[in-house]
């Protein structure tokens, strides 16, 4: 669509380092982490201030073409294709911290902020930002807006809108509103809830006003291992159970242990099932907490315990932990991330299900997962160059995706929903609530251009690159409607 | 109404349609109604419907009472953290999630909204519709939870809801300080609201003679004392001057926060109003109020929240036209928002406006809400109007 009008109306606003369009330059942009995607746009625009993506968005409406928000493109969920003959609106030269207000312990920054930064950027002042996704060196807030990302420590203190305050955010037709402020608290519906983890469906965040707090006075973590999943499963009632509240509460089966071993060298045990949990406070309530948890963990028999004597050795843990998901990448050449969540009571029941399913199709998986609020990341190991082999773990990932709705949790828990995931969507949710999702989104953006294709299935055609059907078509799980 | 098609015909039927609960929040709920509007009381869609402590998540319908949800999570070591105000006046779970209320603990583990997971709700065509879920994680759709937090009864009909809840701290402490003025209390509330103790609730009221702040902490009991001790250190160590330090545990700790949830220190009569905010905000919030001693007030959630005592027009003997009394005026001008939740404010008109700045009986004062965000979503929920506009 190099012709295009919108093209030359986007000429006048870019320069031509500025607007991509030539098939060498917008290789870059055709995928994201979920790389079994791949779809070409139109053009890529680089934004360099909000006027530019307001005036972008406008131009998109008025010319009827889809566009996509996109930061560093760690989606796992394919949140940021593109869409084809659509423009993708790359936000990172909007990346600067505009306000770090200590006194208020808020942050004020751009989408294309990379979420350490601002951790980084509030050190000084005794504060952090607490969502941390395994991405987090990297990732944008404005796709930790769009996607509620989570983190190993969002136990504690929930996902990426428990920590969103207010937003300024341009409507896919480039009117631009403000949602919620500064304080913690609101008047009116929570329109900065209902903006974060809307996938892009609403619209594009130009500022985000993000909650800081102050960092933990001292941290103590925890590695036990297991002589099986189900141990480190029990481990994880038992914690729960006597109400103590940890920051975080992983487990590591065999196969991710080794995974991290091999990436990060992490010098865990080798062992069937590790349990990590880490208590986050006071000094002396972190002492105090800590005793009890050690002597629950002795009640439930673990191979071994390590304890996180320095902040070395705690980043050491985490290190290893954070890693295993692109250290997997070391022991096949591809691997399919799932998000799944189940009640924690059914976490059990989830594992060994998910253990049979990879005995029957004959495919590894590896489990990593935050135990303590039974969010679930299978990692489906296989190999892309094998006839068929992406078709089966794609059959395997849809069958624990439909183990967890039956278990009654949900598709997902940190990663959304976004092209991966949108033909479960409806088997978490009813015919009624799927028609509220979409009236709701027609209401907002009238012509579905913003992110158009995720979350919710559209009208309009969505052309990949594959010859003949994708194998996720196939499998039945994305369409080409 | 009894059960969700009874909502649902009365939706379908009804010209408009209101909803109260248990009439708590008499300013959102008791108002007089427009003839062609039906009043839907949801006090008798009650119960739990399902409670599963190892999960800490329950579900239950729209117009079960707080209090009776306090009693049972209580049972099992269980509780909401963001301390649902009104409790003792009969506030249901539906209305304090419609009234977006959460009260002091709202500051350390978040508010309301960020332990709602899932809800139920009638639609404006009278289509019973799922948001959310009922486990503690989910990114799964739209989060329609957060929406209807603080929707005031006008994009639908809440009718069940489903909350995560925490592990009750096994003991607290409360710390309480007095100063001299304002500003020495805001020294001591910036010290101990950016250190590192894990603070429960920070709330702070103006006295006779100055200001009284109280700083709860809650955990480990044989520790609690050493840590309080040292929230002592931080909260007189701020360059104000403070005059008198205590500390409370036990019962009487508690009955410090109950106090605060039932908003004891509101006076026989008087209307409220809650107004969130920022502490650099309260100066001008003070200089604002400041001559006004009809105000009485509490701010809460380390200074983001205000609850003012207000002189309520609606049983006001005197008719006479005082300025002062204007509080949506006076939000106006400080740019802040607040909702009405007892009584009724005087608003006088803004000249030149060209709008009915009466208002009649609105709760909502001051800048307006009006967006277009909110405007889409509720002609989307709502597309023929049965429920009040915003």
């Amino acid at each position: 669509m190099s012709g295009h009008p919108l093209i030359g109306a986007l000429s006048r606003l870019y320069e031509a380092d500025r607007l991509l369009t030539l098939p060498a330059q917008l290789m870059a942009y055709e995928s994201d982490a979920l790389t079994v995607f791949q779809q070409r746009p139109a053009a890529v625009v680089i934004p360099q201030d909000r006027a530019e993506v307001v005036e972008t968005i406008r131009l998109c409406h008025e010319h009827s073409v889809p566009f996509v928000a996109r930061g560093s493109g760690t989606s796992l969920s394919g949140g940021s294709l593109p869409i084809a003959d659509g423009i993708v609106i790359a936000l990172n030269r909007l990346d600067s911290i505009l306000r770090l207000d200590a006194e208020e312990r808020i942050a004020v920054v751009e989408p294309g902020v990379i979420n350490l930064k601002v951790s980084e950027a509030a050190k000084p002042f005794g504060l952090y930002y607490a969502p941390d996704p395994s991405s987090q060196s990297i990732c944008t807030i404005g796709g930790n807006v769009a996607f509620n990302s989570g983190g190993a420590h969002c136990l504690k203190y929930g996902m990426t809108s428990n920590h969103v305050l207010g937003m300024t955010v341009a409507l896919p037709d480039g009117e631009v509103v403000e949602l919620g402020g500064e304080s913690l608290e609101g008047v009116g519906p929570d329109l900065p809830g209902f903006f974060v983890g809307s996938e892009g469906l609403f619209g594009v965040a130009l500022e985000i006003t993000l909650r800081l707090l102050p960092i933990p006075e001292t941290y103590r973590t925890v590695l036990a291992a297991y002589d099986s999943l189900h141990a480190a499963g029990d481990a994880v009632t038992a914690v729960v159970a006597s109400g103590l509240l940890p920051g975080a509460i992983e487990i590591m089966d065999a196969l991710a242990i080794k995974a991290a071993e091999v990436g990060a060298k992490a010098g865990y045990p080798t062992a069937p099932a590790l349990l990590i949990v880490e208590l986050e406070g006071e000094e002396s309530a972190v002492e105090a907490e800590f005793a009890q948890l050690m002597q629950l963990i002795e009640e439930t028999s673990p191979l071994e315990v390590r304890m996180a004597q320095t902040a070395d050795e705690r980043a050491r843990i985490w290190k290893g932990r954070k890693a295993a998901f692109s250290a997997v990448g070391r022991l096949a050449p591809d691997y399919i991330v799932q998000d799944g969540v189940v009640p924690r009571s059914r976490l059990g029941d989830a594992l060994a299900e998910i253990d049979r399913l990879s005995a029957s199709y004959g495919i590894d998986v590896a489990n990593v997962f935050h135990a303590g609020d039974g969010n679930l990341h299978p990692l489906i190991l296989f190999d892309g160059r094998e006839e068929g082999a992406l078709e089966r773990a794609e059959e395997l990932a849809g069958e624990i995706l439909e183990l967890c709705v039956d278990l009654g949790g949900s598709i997902t828990g940190e990663h959304g929903v976004g092209m991966e995931k949108r033909a479960f969507l409806p088997k978490m949710y009813g015919p009624l609530e799927m028609q509220a999702m979409e009236d709701v989104r027609r209401s907002v953006d009238s012509q579905s251009l913003a992110n158009r294709g995720k979350m919710l299935p559209v009208g309009e055609a969505e052309s990949l690159t594959h010859v003949g059907p994708h194998p996720l078509e196939k499998a039945g799980v994305i369409f080409r409607e | 109404m009894t059960n969700v098609a009874e909502i649902q015909d009365a939706v379908r039927e009804a010209r408009r349609v209101r909803v109260r609960g248990g009439g708590s929040k008499p300013a959102l709920s008791l108002r007089d109604c427009e003839d062609d509007a039906q009043l839907l009381n949801l006090t008798t869609l009650k119960g739990v419907v399902e409670y599963q402590p190892d999960e800490y998540t329950f579900t239950a319908r729209a117009g079960t009472s707080v209090a009776e949800i306090g009693a049972m999570l209580a049972e099992e070591g269980q509780y909401l953290p963001f301390d649902p105000p009104l409790a003792e006046r009969g506030a249901t779970l539906g209305g304090t999630v419609a009234a977006g209320l959460s009260g002091a603990g709202r500051y350390r583990y978040g508010g309301i909204r960020d332990f709602l997971i899932g809800i139920r709700f009638v639609d404006g065509q009278g289509q019973e519709i799922r948001g959310g879920g009922t486990v503690v994680k989910n990114a799964a759709g739209f989060d329609f939870p957060k929406l209807f937090v603080g929707s005031l009864g006008r994009l639908g009909v809440l009718t069940e809801l489903t909350f995560k809840v925490f592990p009750q701290p096994p003991a607290f402490a409360t710390v309480t300080a007095d100063f001299g003025t304002l500003s020495d209390l805001l020294s001591a509330l910036d010290a101990v609201t950016r250190s590192a103790i894990d603070l429960h609730a920070v709330d702070f009221a103006p006295t006779e003679e100055g200001w009284t702040l109280w700083a709860r902490i809650g955990g480990l009991p044989h520790v609690l004392q050493e840590r309080a001790q040292a929230l002592q250190t931080v909260v007189s160590a701020g360059a104000g001057q403070t005059r008198c330090l205590s500390l409370y545990q036990d019962q009487k700790e508690e009955s410090l926060w109950q106090a605060a949830r039932s908003m004891e220190w509101l006076a026989q009569g008087m209307g409220l109003v809650r107004i969130p905010l920022t502490p650099q905000r309260i100066p001008a919030m003070e200089e604002a109020l400041n001559g006004s001693t009809m105000a009485t007030r509490r701010y809460s959630v380390g200074g983001n929240l205000l609850w003012l005592g207000w002189p309520d027009e609606s049983t006001s003997e005197s008719g006479e036209e005082d300025s002062s009394r204007d509080l949506h005026s006076l939000l106006l001008a400080l740019n802040l928002q607040g909702v009405q939740l007892i009584g009724r404010a005087r608003r006088s008109p803004i000249e030149g406006s060209g709008i009915d700045t009466d208002g009649g009986e609105d709760p909502l004062l001051g800048r307006p809400l009006q967006n277009a965000f909110l405007r889409r979503i509720a002609a989307a929920l709502d597309p023929q109007g049965k429920f009040e506009t915003w």
